[in-house]
């Protein structure tokens, strides 16, 4: 708890590695004590990952500049194996556990206690047993990893890092799918394990997170420390001007937007869970939007704006009822297909996975939903394409050296640009935007929101679904509240405070504008 | 601990901050260093294959006391490449949609199967034969994508159920026997050739084409900023596939039935060929093409893009039975006659040849001029060994060999770009 009181126990000297054409890290200077929860925050692209990749042994000793001290002895990991009996636990934000096997097995992935070769399984699930104890998981070892929920699955991935006897635990995005229940869980073990000596690298997108648990704060930029502070001296302006390198004054440029007809309504939508029979994930939801308005759908994760959106638009795989209504005429949406002839573009959540084929060039991406419109119906057009492109590249400011580089070489800023693009090129009238900013540094971020109050301006209606209640706030005209599937709330821009609705997304109040 | 990094940083004026952070580093194109060579992954790829072909060829004729590339052997080889090369252009969009076809060499059988009984048991036409077979195909892929597309069943198994059971439907059709063709018509499609004027015809027609599409992608080029093509550049894009084309033409046409009488190019060569290029139009020029490269890609990016991704694996395996129905058809022409076993382990070939071509069995990534140059490698590698009087089981062995080394070099090369 007292990071000054002794030499640190981890130090990471004037650490630098480069890419071909990229210096990734710049002469790092990094420590950990023990019993101390180290914060590591900066923009995408800042070289936090690199860092602990570093850390963690994926780039091993001779291909990265500077040294690693572990207790004051200089550390060469070669591999990833010994960074792990140095101690080093890296969780990283994809989960790494085999979903198709136990709890127990996977606490004890490749080095099983066996006897002449064969698994002493009884063994096994008592050590595993042990771990969970020791983090009062209650969680039975034999439980396959597929069902439990990401929350569980993240507090497992810390069970295993801990039987392996890690003195320092990096948590790479941790909360980044957790619900705050299961984000209140995971504090509670940083803290007990912060008692018990552990050193933890907290990296984290979320501020207020950071600030509860964590005990000092190191900022990167562009591969550099531009400051390394404990908590209590700092505030989150100052943390956010170090991250940008400029005071993040106005993000969001208050406009109000003109309105004009509602066009676009749905009546009673509900979703049925396509896997648990009769729970519905969406229960009679209805609302409106206006040309030039911004609808902000406000809720917490598995509050149901996703599957809200997806049904709408025809994507959903459980079934869906209810009616939508498009300028008035009620029309049937079956698939995206139907959905995107209707007028409705869709920027859906995760990118990478929903959003683009990334090993194709940003032209094929941009225009993939539009292609019979913009490039010919059977036979396409190369020149029609890139001009298309090239303008929506202008447009929204795509920072790449032409429409043909390969969409996965782009930064995430870049990329949910070219998601958009894709979209505007459909033409559409009604425009639904899941989680628009996520992971994207605060510099593309600004950007995007501009163009969200460029889109209303210029008549469009737009749908907002976003798990970071300032952007909701801060850019809708209405927001609606959903919680558990259900509407609680809906304020107009004046009448929505945080407070208020917080008050509505976790079920404790109910209101309507 | 030190203060000094207490000090808020602001040093650097905000647009270039912001552009820092935003441009990407990762766009420099990928390349491989050869010796203090070097050069972009991605053309050193496309022309490995090239070379790889080129160094076969030249083995070859060297070590059959220069055979191989005579007129007479050359024009076998390109009528040999025919079925698996059109075999090969259907695979090839199968796969790029991230999907597999085991079947194609039992549907070659039992397509040309029917088509032989069609003719010779009842009596049937050409034309009639002939549809008769390429339908049996269609109707084969439809069936089989309607399974995956719609009923989910994983095109590996269906395929692979559809390997067994079509083979054993021609067996039982055919009560085991092979049926000789009774029509010279149809002997002459897989025999035959179209003469050397038809050859310097499409000469020329391929020479004016490749000039012109030359001439206006590089100014389309210009247009879209990304830069000028140099002049020499261009002449060798025009020069080389014109010498190609005409040299090509030139063999087939000096290969000599009979004293005097100029063979030309084989009719099986003229299918295939029309084929390729409507292949490469097809997934090149086309929405349709881009949404299969798309749909191998990312299918659920692809999807909520509003593709029908059922429709297209349906549309892509009717192409394929359609395609195996056609090749079907050459083969059965080319030998004569319909045994209840032909076409054994051709699907095994069409698929060698796309991953040769380096097309990718995860999905979204190949081109059809790829898949008929791993056709040719294959192709060449069985007619080499066979003039060399190489074993057929050690042909097995080196063609199973230079498979996996072709995959392994690509993947090598790939790790290092």
């Amino acid at each position: 708890m007292h990071p000054d009181a002794q030499a640190p126990f981890l130090e990471m000297h004037n650490i630098t590695k480069t890419f071909p054409g990229v210096r990734a890290l710049d002469g790092v200077t990094f420590d950990l004590h023990k019993s101390e929860i180290h914060a590591l925050v900066g923009e995408n692209g800042a070289g936090k990952s690199t860092l602990m990749k570093v850390l963690g042994g994926v780039y091993p000793h001779p291909h990265y500049g500077g040294e690693i001290m572990i207790d004051g002895h200089e550390q060469r990991f070669s591999s990833v194996r010994d960074a792990e009996k140095a101690g080093i636990a890296v969780i990283y934000q994809e989960l790494s556990l085999v979903k198709e096997m136990s709890v127990g097995e996977n606490i004890f992935l490749g080095r099983a206690p066996r006897k002449f070769g064969i698994v002493r399984w009884e063994e096994l699930y008592r050590c595993a047993q042990k771990s969970l104890n020791d983090l009062h998981l209650p969680i039975d070892p034999r439980t396959p990893i597929r069902n439990l929920g990401i929350g569980q699955q993240q507090l497992v991935e810390i069970a295993k890092a801990l039987s392996h006897e890690a003195q320092i635990l990096v948590l790479d995005e941790p909360t980044a799918a957790l619900t705050d229940a299961e984000v209140e869980t995971l504090f509670g073990i940083l803290t007990k394990l912060r008692a018990r000596g552990v050193g933890m690298i907290y990296i984290s997108h979320k501020l207020d997170e950071v600030f509860r648990i964590s005990d000092r704060i190191t900022v990167l930029r562009d591969g550099r420390t531009v400051g390394s502070n404990l908590t209590s001296d700092l505030n989150e302006a100052q943390v956010i001007a170090r991250m940008v390198g400029r005071e993040v004054g106005d993000i969001f440029p208050t406009v109000d937007h003109e309105q004009g007809d509602v066009v676009f309504e749905v009546h009673n939508i509900s979703v049925e869970d396509p896997v648990v029979a009769g729970k519905k994930l969406v229960d009679s939801v209805s609302f409106s939007a206006r040309r030039g308005e911004v609808l902000g759908i406000a809720g917490l994760m598995g509050a149901g704006r996703s599957d809200l959106l997806m049904a709408i638009f025809g994507a959903h795989a459980g079934r869906v009822s209810g009616e939508i209504k498009i300028e008035g005429q009620r029309v049937r949406i079956t698939s995206p297909g139907e959905a995107i002839r209707h007028g409705i573009g869709f920027v859906t959540e995760d990118r990478k996975r929903f959003g683009l084929v990334l090993d194709q060039t940003i032209l094929n991406n941009m225009t993939l939903a539009g292609l019979r419109r913009i490039s010919g119906r059977f036979i396409t057009s190369i020149d029609a394409e890139a001009a298309a492109g090239e303008r929506a590249m202008k447009d929204l400011r795509v920072k790449a050296n032409s429409v043909f580089t390969i969409a996965g070489t782009l930064s995430g800023g870049n990329q949910q640009k070219v998601v958009l693009a894709k979209w505007l090129l459909t033409n559409p009238r009604v425009l639904f935007l899941d989680e628009p900013t996520r992971g994207i540094d605060v510099g593309a971020k600004q950007e995007i929101y501009a163009q969200i109050n460029k889109l209303a301006k210029s008549g469009l209606a737009i749908v907002l679904v976003s798990s970071e209640l300032p952007e909701v706030l801060g850019l809708s005209d209405r927001v609606l509240v959903l919680h558990e599937g259900h509407v609680t709330g809906e304020f107009t821009r004046e009448s929505a405070t945080p407070e208020n609705v917080m008050a509505c997304a976790t079920g404790h109040m109910k209101q309507a504008a | 601990m030190s203060k000094p990094a207490n000090e808020p940083v602001i040093d650097r004026p905000p647009v270039a901050a912001a552009l820092a952070s935003s441009v990407d580093a990762a766009e420099i194109i990928p390349q491989t260093r050869i010796g203090q060579f070097k050069i972009r992954t991605d053309v050193l790829r496309a022309y490995t294959m090239v070379f790889a072909l080129i160094a076969i060829w030249v083995f070859f004729h060297y070590s059959t006391d220069q055979i191989f590339l005579e007129p007479r052997n050359f024009s076998n080889l390109m009528r040999q490449t025919a079925v698996t090369g059109v075999l090969a252009v259907g695979m090839l969009m199968v796969i790029v949609t991230g999907q597999i076809d085991l079947s194609v060499g039992s549907v070659v059988g039992l397509a040309g199967g029917i088509a032989a009984i069609a003719q010779g048991w009842l009596g049937w036409g050409l034309v009639p034969s002939l549809a008769a077979g390429i339908a049996t195909g269609i109707a084969i892929g439809g069936a089989q994508g309607a399974l995956t597309a719609y009923v989910n069943i994983p095109a590996f198994i269906v395929t692979l159920g559809g390997l067994l059971a079509w083979r054993g439907v021609i067996l039982g059709l055919s009560r085991g026997e092979t049926i000789p063709l009774r029509l010279l018509s149809f002997k002459s499609i897989g025999q035959g050739y179209v003469g050397p004027i038809v050859g310097w015809v499409i000469a020329a027609i391929a020479v004016a084409a490749i000039t012109l599409m030359t001439v206006s992608r590089s100014r389309a080029r210009r247009r879209h900023g990304l830069g000028a093509t140099a002049l020499g550049t261009t002449l060798a894009r025009v020069l080389v596939p014109v010498v190609v084309v005409v040299g090509f033409i030139y063999m087939m046409n000096s290969y000599e039935l009979a004293p005097g009488i100029h063979a030309g190019i084989p009719n099986p060569v003229i299918i295939f060929l029309a084929i390729a290029l409507a292949g490469a139009f097809l997934t090149q020029n086309t929405t349709f093409g881009r949404y299969l490269y798309a749909i191998g890609g990312n299918p659920d990016a692809a999807r909520l893009s509003g593709i029908s991704i059922r429709k297209h694996i349906l549309a892509v395996f009717c192409i394929m039975g359609a395609l195996a129905g056609v090749a079907s058809v050459i083969y059965t022409a080319r030998v004569g006659s319909a045994s209840p076993d032909a076409g054994q382990l051709l699907e095994l070939d069409a698929i060698a040849a796309c991953v040769i071509g380096g097309t990718s069995l995860m999905g979204g990534r190949g081109t059809v001029f790829g898949a008929i140059l791993g056709a040719l490698i294959m192709a060449s590698l069985d007619n080499g060994m066979s003039l060399k009087n190489v074993e057929p089981y050690m042909q097995n062995i080196i063609k199973g060999a230079i498979l996996v080394a072709a995959v392994g070099l690509d993947m090598a090369g790939r790790k290092r770009g």
